[in-house]
């Protein structure tokens, strides 16, 4: 398979690309790791007249801890974060749900910012990202400006990005002295990919869950919040009766796609098993 | 049209190429090194895996404009002077292929992982493989060939083991 014929530019620079953009307008894409686009590509679902190249740029890489902070260049591979020391140290659930994404090829092109303005309906970070409450800073013309988690995914294979902004760092906060953040997956047994996937945060303080965010990903459009599931859990001291009351209300708050791969009941089952999962591991972490 | 010049298996090729031109399709047809075999194309089987810059990659998702003054290194690349490679002696020795359609993939994120990590247990030479897939062997005796390559690469003696 070739994809549809396109025009290729590699930008150097954040300011390169942004002009290059602005240049081409809508029919410009934007490419990194390319292992969702050239597909799509390839299978003529996309086909952008111009594919603005920002692999490997300096300006998007980069892992810092600040303070509370960990921020992530978008253009860091999965890779270099499953095996970046600081980010195993700073928010572990980040580093074990990139290590786990596809394969090491896969992994050496794929980038966390691809992901998050990606959006696939089965994308792994999507809901670990929303869980753990971060932000995106997003990159224009005009200046930046920041994104919360729970305004950036809008609906399946779309953001609240505008097509003339750049993802440039991702930010996640630093895991505390009594919090835990898990992702559990039920995995496509062939390609790896979520049928459903889980994330959660939660906060200990003297015995009782005192925040609580769980995101599902895989079962819907696009990776979503479970307040329902949240507030079950806040205020319990978070023990296996309240983990399964508030399991069960995983899922509660979505909508739901079912395919060829699994029905929409199968994955309104599984997301409370796999919320369940995830719940118990993150408490087990703040406890810890 | 783009013009790239890639290094690969150490010698230098300008060529003029489709932008949209695959990393594949331009190693097989432009420089007529097939030995990098097209399987699923989708970026699931590992048959075209060659590495790009001391990276592993599939290169069929690969764009080869993007491969502008990289290094590229294929199955072709690995023999020297007639002499094969230690992993494509210990995929002889092992019988660790069959049909051979996977084995070029096999060898490269072989190759990959072992400059990553020299002493590998079988728990990660599975995991290391887990973007490869073959349909004839079972990967046991492949598993066994990449742990006599590594072996070998490690410049202790080997023999091939009875399968």
């Amino acid at each position: 398979m070739i994809p549809a014929a396109f025009q290729y530019v590699k930008a150097n620079s954040v300011a390169e690309a942004l002009v290059l953009l602005q240049q081409h307008g809508e029919d410009a894409k934007l490419v990194a790791g390319g292992h969702s686009l050239i597909p799509a590509m390839k299978l003529r679902l996309s086909q952008p007249s111009v594919l603005i190249d920002i692999a490997g740029m300096a300006d998007l890489k980069g892992i810092a801890v600040n303070g509370a902070e960990l921020t992530i260049g978008a253009g860091e591979t999965y890779h270099a974060i499953a095996t970046s020391a600081a980010v195993k140290q700073a928010c572990g659930v980040v580093a074990a749900c990139v290590g786990q994404i596809g394969d090491i090829q896969v992994r050496n092109c794929g980038t966390i910012g691809g992901a998050l303005a990606h959006s696939d309906p089965a994308a792994d970070l999507t809901a670990v990202f929303l869980a753990l409450g971060g932000k995106v800073t997003a990159q224009s013309a005009n200046g930046s400006r920041q994104i919360a988690a729970d305004d950036l995914f809008v609906s399946m294979l779309t953001t609240a990005l505008d097509s003339g902004e750049i993802l440039a760092k991702v930010t996640v906060p630093v895991l505390q002295k009594g919090q835990g953040a898990a992702y559990a997956k039920l995995k496509h047994p062939a390609s790896r990919y979520a049928i459903v996937g889980v994330a959660a945060m939660v906060t200990i303080s003297n015995g009782v869950v005192t925040a609580a965010r769980v995101a599902v990903t895989g079962a819907g459009p696009q990776a979503v919040r479970q307040a329902s599931c949240e507030n079950a859990l806040i205020g319990s001291n978070g023990d296996a009766a309240a983990v399964k009351a508030a399991a069960a209300k995983a899922g509660d708050d979505m909508d739901y796609l079912g395919d060829i791969h699994a029905s929409e009941e199968y994955r309104r089952a599984m997301v409370q098993v796999y919320a369940a999962r995830a719940l118990n591991e993150a408490l087990a972490q703040a406890r810890a | 049209m783009a013009r790239i010049t890639v290094t690969v298996n150490g010698k230098s090729h300008t060529s003029d190429v489709e932008d949209r031109t695959l990393l594949v399709h331009y190693l097989r047809e432009q420089l007529n090194l097939t030995g990098t075999h097209i399987g699923c194309d989708t970026s699931q089987c590992g048959a075209c895996v060659v590495v790009v810059d001391g990276n592993s990659v599939k290169s069929c998702t690969t764009l080869a404009a993007r491969c502008d003054h990289a290094s590229v290194t294929t199955i072709e690349g690995l023999a020297q002077d007639g002499n094969l490679h230690p992993l494509q002696e210990g995929f002889w020795e092992c019988h660790g292929l069959q049909c051979g359609f996977c084995t070029p993939g096999m060898i490269m994120s072989a190759y990959d992982m072992l400059q990553q990590n020299p002493n590998p247990t079988d728990d990660e030479v599975r995991h290391g493989l887990e973007g490869n897939l073959c349909r004839c062997t079972g990967y046991h005796n492949i598993v066994r060939a990449v742990q006599y390559a590594a072996a070998k690469m490690r410049g202790e003696e080997v023999s091939a083991p009875n399968v």
